[in-house]
Order: C-alpha cells, then structure tokens, then sequence
C-alpha cells in the first residue's frame, strides 16, 4: 500500500449529500444518468454532456469482471470496457481533470475496492474528484470497514434497499446511507424493462417515511414516462441502460445527451 | 497476514461464526436483494438439520434411492503400482455417478420444507445439472440450469441428460462461458425468483450459509468413509485426498477426518489453482475466499480439461484450513490427470471422472517422488464415475491408445 498525504486537501469536486438536497430542497426531482467508465474513448465526453443536459449527480460504473447484478446491457458495457483495457486506475486518471459541475458517484463491485486496498481506493477516488460511491455487494453487515475508510476520504457510501427489505433493516439502511438512499425498483439485475415494476412506489413511499435523505429510485427505468412514474413519490431516479444500449449501439455524446434531456424536461414537469 | 491474526484452530469444520466466516473466510457478499433470502435460508436450514424427522428423510432417500452407503474399495494393483496401500471411496457408484447427488437430496428436501416450486443451479462439468434435475423430478420441482456454452459442448451427453430428466438448460454465453459465468446467471436469477425459488448451489461455496450448509450435505462422505477405514485398516489412513473445484467432494471428505491425524490434501486442477501461486484473497459469488485475479482485482478463467474444476475461485473453509494448516493444497496438470485415470482403468477397471483423477495424479506423483512414503495408507475420494468424459478422453487420447 502506498503511503498516504499526512494531511489530506479538501476533497475535491461537488460533495454528493448536501448536493443533492438542495436541489430536492428547490423543488426539482434528481436525475442521476450512469456511463460506464471506459466504455469508449469519448465516454469523458458523454459524461460532460449528460453534466450539461440536466444531471443532478452522474454515476460512473468501474467495470468488473462479475457484474452480478447486472443485466445484458451493462455486462456488455463492463466487458466491453474492459476489454478497451479499462481499470480503475485509468477511470480515475481520465476523471481528474474534469470539472464536471455535479457529484461524481462510482458504482462497482467489492472485489475491486478490496483488492486496492479500501482506503487506497477511497483515495483514488477522492483525488479523482468522486464523491460518493455504490458497491452492491457490500451489504450492511460488510460494508463498515469501507464506509469508514471512504468518509475518511470525504467519499459517501450509498446503500440499496430492496423491495424485499424488511421494515428494521430498512431503518438501518436509511440511517447509515451517505448521500442518497439508493431504492431498486425491482427483484431483479439492472436493465431496461416495458413497465416499471409495481414494487417501485411501495418501496419508494416505505423510504420517504423513513428518512429525510433523498431517495433515489433505480433499475428498469427507461423512458421518460417510467422516470416520471418512479420519481413522483421519491425523490428522483437512476437511468443506465437504456443510454448505455444507445452508447453500445454507437450514439453520439450529442445524441445521449438528448436522451438525458428529453428525462431532465420529463422530471420537471413533476414540478 | 502475520501469525497473530490468524485464527485459533479451536473447532474445525463445525459452524461457521455468526457472519458466516471461517477464520477469515466465507460471509456473505450479495446485494441487499439477496440478503433476506440468505437469511430465510440459514434459519430453515438450521432448524431442518437439528430436526430428527428431516434427517431422518434424507438419510431414507440417500440409501433407498441413491444408494448409499458407497462402499471403500481397497485397491491392491493400484497399491502395488504406486507401492502405498489406496482405498478408493465410491461416490462414483451412487445414482447419477458423483457425490453430488448427496447435496441436492438435502437441498431438495429444503427447498420442499421452504415451499419453494423451483429450483435453479449452475453446472460446470454437468454432475451437478444432472444430480439437480434429478432431485427436481424425484420431488415434483421445476429446474433451470445454467451452463456455460464452452461446457455444453465439451459435456453434451449431460446436457441431454438434463433435459431427459425434464430440466431446463440455459446457455451462458457472458464471460468465459464456463462454470464461474454459470453461477453469476443462476445468482441473476434468483434475485429475480427468490419468492418460489431456491438456488441449489453445487458446491461449498457462495453467501453463508451455503459453503456450511453444502459441507453438512456432503459430511456423509467422510463420516462413512472414516468408519469404513476403521474397519478396514483398524486404524485411519495416514493421507486423506480429494479433488477441489469449489470443493464440495473434499469438504464432505474432511469433515469425516478433520479429527484424526490423517493428513489431508486438496488437489486443485494446475490451471485453476486458486490455492496456489496465482491466488490472492477476494470476494467472488458472495464469499471472500482465494481467487485467481489481477491487480486491479478482475478474475481470471481458469483452464482445465476438467470442466468441474474450471473455476477460479475455491470454497471459503478450504481457504481457512489451509490458512491454519490443517489442510494443504497441490494441484495436476492435464497430462498427469490422463495418465492417472489410464493408470487406474488398466490397474483397477475403474475409470474415473476427470475430476477425482486430479488426485489421483497427486497421489502418483508423491508415491513416485517419495513426498507420500511408501506403504502409507491413502483414502482417495472417488468422486464421480468417467462416462461423462469418455468422449472427450476419447478425442484426447484416442490416437496414443
């Protein structure tokens, strides 16, 4: 492991949390568009365009090997990236001369952060400029060790609940998640799906009654329609692979952002 | 890791602690999705195995309909081969020709106990598909089984097997295309299904409390095998052996001997070694355990003829028992296996299954080399009869025989 600053800076790009409630505190629902980091030489590009059509928060996959909660789209992305050569390393690389205005949060898998190490992950990407990070396979009963290591390096853990969660997990989940409560809509890996699942604004209503953090619904939201649908009784949405489908079927950055647009226009109609 | 930090040795192989580690091993790494479903398994599955009534069930079954006990065969051309007295235990002789048929009689009648209507698996050399698909039918189950598209083809007459029995089998066409691509679909899935589906993982591997529960299943193997040596060695062999994938054969084999002075030894397949040089501690399929990965922590394919030890990752409790020293692990390369599973249909008129033949090529090689001395006595798990590979063998050796 290498040695540490005896004295960090003050944790560069936008802090995820506080963010975030201001913007739920104006009264617009939050948009949290993923790319897959590495995905194609220009995926710095797509993630600025999608910063400047409207994002609240971008979401930035580190591809792994074992997406296991992952549906056909990402796992293409994640291969897909890399096989481009893509590691955490030259995500964070790419990120750092960014200025992309809204929090960074990454999304991946346990098996990375620990192999780094997790306070020499964390660090990586504090200095990269993220702010907050996802890592599904670290429930509640392992996730303290990262969490704590990670808030050292002012990057927010944010936890799932599920729609199977029980009510006193729930809690728990609530109280411990860092810059939004992360709801997954459905039983199921991520991916694009003809109708949200009716599971969404259970749990979503279950979430708000809980805490005062946001609350951020994801999987399955394709459309502008469904985006509407999960985030009128939360507090915004997650959209991955109905934009990374169009990534892999070689849309432009201008055309992605679009997509982001036509959500951004959606979600503020919800007012 | 220094010594300090690294687990007493106090009770091995019993109950994993309240994470469900071993030492520092095993827990319980999926996505909140799961995490119930976990939950609601370990409870049934302490509550079953502490009932008299529902051991009683699986014990009918393992002897009325997989035929258990298997016997030990003592194998005196072989012994005289290799100068050091081989007792062969059996599972090849059980209904569907491998010891897996053990795990899924217990996890069947689980998943009936849970009033689950499915079952879903992932195969890798297909013993476990069939021995899955089997159970499903005996007890009036639904199956899925996900294999990699690489093992369809190298395991065809399995794969029709399954489907004979009236499972359904899924190609898996993401990553490697093999048994550890397999258990991410199955996980897939489940969390898709959880509410009438039960995941019958094939080995001691995956989120508590499967690694536990799959070595309760397979103790069997070890507690006869144990008495059987008794009796027939009036004392226990000096060496216990067993192949490693995920590791269930040599699991259920420990468990038997774990007590006694008999040293035991995991033989891995050379290229999915996860013990071995390449292998680093990491978290994969839900458990943290050694796993063959880069730098950055991306895995590895493992290589192997054998598609059953095709993985690179190896149950969380053999990583502990090597951690403690209880256990060790070597590995064969595919040249070594063939010679071995010739040495003992010439020797003995047993053809064994690619996988067990790993240790015996083990045990060839440390009789030969003296790392075994001669005359010891060596118990070797039999894990699973040959025809599954006589096509493959067949391409491989056809031309030298």
């Amino acid at each position: 492991m290498s040695a540490l600053p005896a004295q960090l800076d003050a944790p560069r790009g936008v802090p995820l949390g506080d963010h975030l409630a201001r913007v739920v505190a104006s009264g617009r629902k939050l948009l949290v568009p993923y790319v897959t980091g590495g995905l194609r030489a220009d995926w710095t590009t797509i993630l600025l365009a999608m910063a400047a059509a409207g994002a609240d928060a971008i979401e930035v996959g580190l591809p792994f090997s074992d997406p296991m909660m992952d549906g056909p789209t990402i796992q293409e992305a994640s291969s897909t990236a890399l096989a481009r050569g893509t590691t955490p390393s030259s995500v964070a690389a790419e990120l750092r001369p960014l200025e992309v205005g809204v929090p960074l949060v990454v999304m991946t898998y346990a098996n990375l952060v620990l192999r780094a190490g997790t306070r020499r992950f964390a660090h990586q990407m504090a200095t990269a400029g993220v702010r907050g990070a996802i890592v599904p396979d670290l429930p509640l009963e392992e996730s303290a060790t990262w969490e704590a290591d990670a808030a050292a390096e002012g990057v927010e853990t944010v936890l799932l609940a599920a729609p199977v969660t029980p009510e006193d997990r729930l809690a728990t989940i609530c109280r411990r998640s860092q810059g939004f409560v992360y709801g997954v809509n459905l039983m199921g890996v991520t991916g694009e799906r003809r109708d949200l699942a009716s599971s969404s604004s259970v749990l979503a209503r279950r979430l708000k009654a809980l805490t005062d953090k946001p609350v951020v619904m994801g999987f399955g939201i394709a459309t502008p329609e469904q985006a509407v649908a999960a985030a009128r009784p939360a507090d915004g949405v997650v959209v991955a692979s109905a934009l990374m489908r169009m990534a892999l079927d070689g849309a432009s950055p201008d055309a992605i952002a679009a997509r982001v647009a036509d959500l951004r226009a959606a979600l503020d109609s919800l007012g | 890791m220094t010594a300090a930090e690294v687990p007493v040795p106090t009770a091995l192989m019993t109950e994993p602690d309240a994470t469900g580690r071993f030492g520092n091993f095993g827990g319980r790494f999926v996505p909140e999705s799961l995490v119930p479903a976990c939950q609601e398994l370990e409870a049934h599955f302490r509550a079953a195995w502490a009932d008299p009534a529902f051991r009683k069930r699986y014990e009918d079954v393992l002897r009325d309909y997989a035929g258990r006990p298997s016997p030990v065969t003592v194998c005196e051309n072989l012994s005289s081969a290799l100068g050091v007295k081989v007792l062969l235990k059996r599972e090849d002789l059980n209904h569907t020709g491998s010891h897996k048929i053990n795990n899924v009689v217990g996890q069947g009648l689980l998943a009936l106990r849970m009033g689950k209507k499915r079952l879903v698996a992932e195969t890798g050399a297909g013993q476990h598909g069939v021995a899955t698909a089997t159970a499903a039918a005996l007890f009036g189950l639904e199956c899925t089984v996900y294999m990699g598209e690489v093992d369809m083809e190298r395991q065809e007459l399995n794969v029709f097997r399954m489907r004979l029995l009236g499972a359904e089998v899924r190609a898996v066409r993401s990553g490697s295309r093999t048994l550890k691509d397999a258990v991410n679909e199955a996980l897939r899935d489940w969390v898709a299904t959880v509410g009438h589906t039960h995941y019958c993982l094939g080995s001691v591997m995956g989120p508590h409390p499967f690694p536990w529960m799959v070595r309760e299943f397979q103790r069997v193997i070890g507690e006869e095998a144990r008495a059987q040596c008794l009796e027939i060695l009036g004392r226990d062999p000096d060496y216990v052996v067993a192949c490693a994938g995920g590791g269930s054969n040599a699991a259920g084999t420990f468990a038997g001997f774990v007590g006694t002075s008999a040293q035991l030894v995991g033989v891995e397949a050379a290229g999915g070694s996860a013990l071995g040089a390449r292998g680093v501690p990491g978290v994969l399929h839900g458990m943290r355990s050694y796993v063959l990965q880069d730098e950055f922590g991306q895995v590895l394919e493992a290589e192997s003829i054998s598609a059953g030890l095709d993985y690179p990752g190896i149950g969380p409790e053999h990583a502990h028992l090597a951690e403690v020293g209880r256990a060790r692990y070597s590995s064969a390369d595919d040249d070594e296996v063939l010679d071995a599973l010739q040495l003992l249909a010439r020797t003995e008129g047993i053809i064994p299954a690619l996988e067990p033949a790993h240790a015996l090529a083990w045990l060839a090689r440390a009789a030969r080399q003296g790392e075994v001395p001669a005359g010891s006595t060596v118990l070797v798990t039999m894990s699973g009869r040959g025809d599954k590979d006589a096509e493959q063998v067949m391409k491989l050796l056809g031309d030298r025989l």
